[in-house]
């Protein structure tokens, strides 16, 4: 079982949790011209690496805010949790 | 090659069983070859197997970081099946059938292919509408499918729960009597064993550390037992092909996650299908030693592990107690975990790359195992012509671009999302 930290609520258990995918990736800005290359970016490509991960969840069965959590996909280890707005 | 044989075995019993030959040999690699397969499972071995007897060519090294057999071929539950709609999977794997249909003898090696059958069972009218509409597909593809309804499904398994009051009742299913299971370890080393046999050196305990790249083309890699030459290079390393990718500099439409499966202890023949679950991700069936064989959903985050934690296997054995109530009285005798490379669309990519030379086997999601001799026949064809065969046209790496996604399930593209 993992445990995750919520900015909000605290340390809670995964299962408390659902997942959001990579939170490195960065929609392309409106009302700008848009390669597909950039799309193809965007929606379908994945660095996916062996070690550190920034990646979203959702506190979908507590506070249901979006956080940032940093974990290493290797280890399953969570080094630090951000609030979704954070810069970091 | 020592032909495996009654009477080959009789011969050996007088002596022994001291005299059998080794089945694949333990080469140092040579400075150059033809073609390097890295990744020494089920799909490198069937490619290497394909690339000596349809084309020739044999001068090819398999280069394993560890031992052949070791990573998903000999960690899935040995589901064969073909039961796909859209045309590109559906033909690929019927094609797979085939030559699933005939493996024991071609390799000379039983891999105990079992057609016992698939059931996915329906639980709503709405998944019934679903299931007569793939089963129709199938059938316009030449694939076998029978749509059942409850009276038929419980006449095959009564064992399920078919009482009035549970949350999903079995509304019936459909089956394609043709698919089935077989012994996954022998298909690694049933294909080792003639690759090695025609020329093949299969090369373990070798990590490729780096490739060697000029003018956009490859021209070799690096690895913990020295550098190795060749003009074609092909990667079959499923939950590692992120990690070769980035000493590619190239990104992927793949993101690695982990997936369980479980083993109950071995009881009497009961279950004589596979059977899936329709309301949920679980699937059954009984191993020739009577353990029940089940597995389910991802994980459900990105994870390199290869161990899995004890929520998502509940979940999964939730649902299987939902389907089978006697699985609650079994024991649990093994779990285990292993990488999937999950491709945005849900099926596989077997195509070139920007990199002349350079081939790409990957995105086998949870369904490897079954694709191991059509996956290896066509990415085989693929080197040796340097262009796709009309069966896996459509896996190829610029639908994600392009828009010509197959997505079986029509789930987009959250790969956790199973």
């Amino acid at each position: 079982m993992l445990h995750i930290k919520c900015p909000y609520c605290g340390l809670r258990p995964q299962t408390e949790f659902s997942y959001g995918g990579d939170a490195t990736v960065k929609r392309p800005e409106l009302n700008k011209e848009v390669s597909d290359q950039d799309w193809d970016n965007f929606v379908y490509l994945r660095k996916s690496p062996r070690g550190k991960h920034l990646e979203l969840w959702q506190h979908i069965s507590g506070c249901r805010q979006w956080i940032k959590v940093e974990r290493d996909t290797l280890t399953h280890e969570i080094s630090t949790t951000y609030k979704a707005n954070e810069n970091i | 090659m020592q032909k495996y044989s009654v009477f080959s075995l009789i011969k050996n019993a007088f002596k022994g069983h001291q005299n059998w030959e080794v089945a694949w040999k333990d080469p140092t690699p040579k400075t150059e070859y033809d073609v390097i397969i890295i990744g020494g499972g089920g799909h490198g071995l069937a490619t290497a197997y394909y690339l000596a007897k349809e084309h020739n060519i044999s001068n090819v090294a398999i280069v394993e970081k560890g031992w052949i057999g070791g990573g998903n071929v000999g960690r899935n539950t040995t589901i064969i099946r073909s039961n796909y709609m859209h045309d590109e999977n559906g033909l690929f794997s019927e094609f797979g059938m085939d030559l699933w249909r005939n493996m024991s003898l071609d390799l000379n090696f039983n891999v105990m292919f079992s057609p016992r059958g698939i059931i996915n069972l329906a639980h709503s009218d709405a998944q019934m509408n679903a299931y007569s509409r793939r089963g129709n597909s199938m059938r316009l593809n030449g694939i076998d499918a029978v749509l059942l309804n409850r009276e038929e499904v419980k006449k095959i398994i009564p064992m399920a729960d078919f009482s009035e009051n549970v949350r999903f009742p079995i509304f019936g299913g459909l089956m394609q009597p043709s698919a089935g299971t077989a012994r996954h370890d022998a298909v690694a080393w049933g294909y080792a064993r003639q690759a090695d046999s025609m020329g093949v050196d299969i090369i373990q305990n070798c990590e490729v550390t780096g490739f060697d790249v000029a003018n956009g083309k490859i021209k070799g890699i690096q690895t913990s037992k020295g550098n190795i030459k060749a003009k074609k290079i092909g990667l079959c390393v499923a939950g590692s092909t992120n990690i070769l990718a980035e000493m590619l500099n190239m990104t992927l439409p793949i993101e690695t996650h982990l997936l369980q499966a479980c083993v109950s202890e071995p009881i009497k023949p009961l279950l004589d299908n596979v059977v899936t679950f329709g309301a949920g991700h679980f699937y059954c069936s009984q191993s020739d030693k009577g353990e029940m064989v089940m597995g389910g959903d991802l994980d459900g985050y990105n994870s390199y592990a290869q161990r899995g934690n004890l929520p998502t296997l509940q979940h999964v054995l939730t649902e299987g107690i939902a389907m089978f109530p006697f699985l609650s009285k079994l024991k649990m005798l093994r779990t285990w975990g292993g990488i999937m490379d999950m491709s945005m669309d849900g099926s596989p990519i077997i195509d070139k790359t920007h990199i002349e030379g350079l081939y790409l086997n990957c995105g086998w999601c949870y369904g490897g195992f079954k694709a191991t001799p059509a996956s290896g026949w066509t990415f085989a064809h693929t080197i040796a012509q340097d262009k796709p065969h009309k069966l896996n046209e459509g896996y190829n790496l610029n639908r994600f671009s392009t828009g010509h996604l197959i997505d079986e399930k029509g789930l987009g593209t959250k790969t956790w999302i199973s």
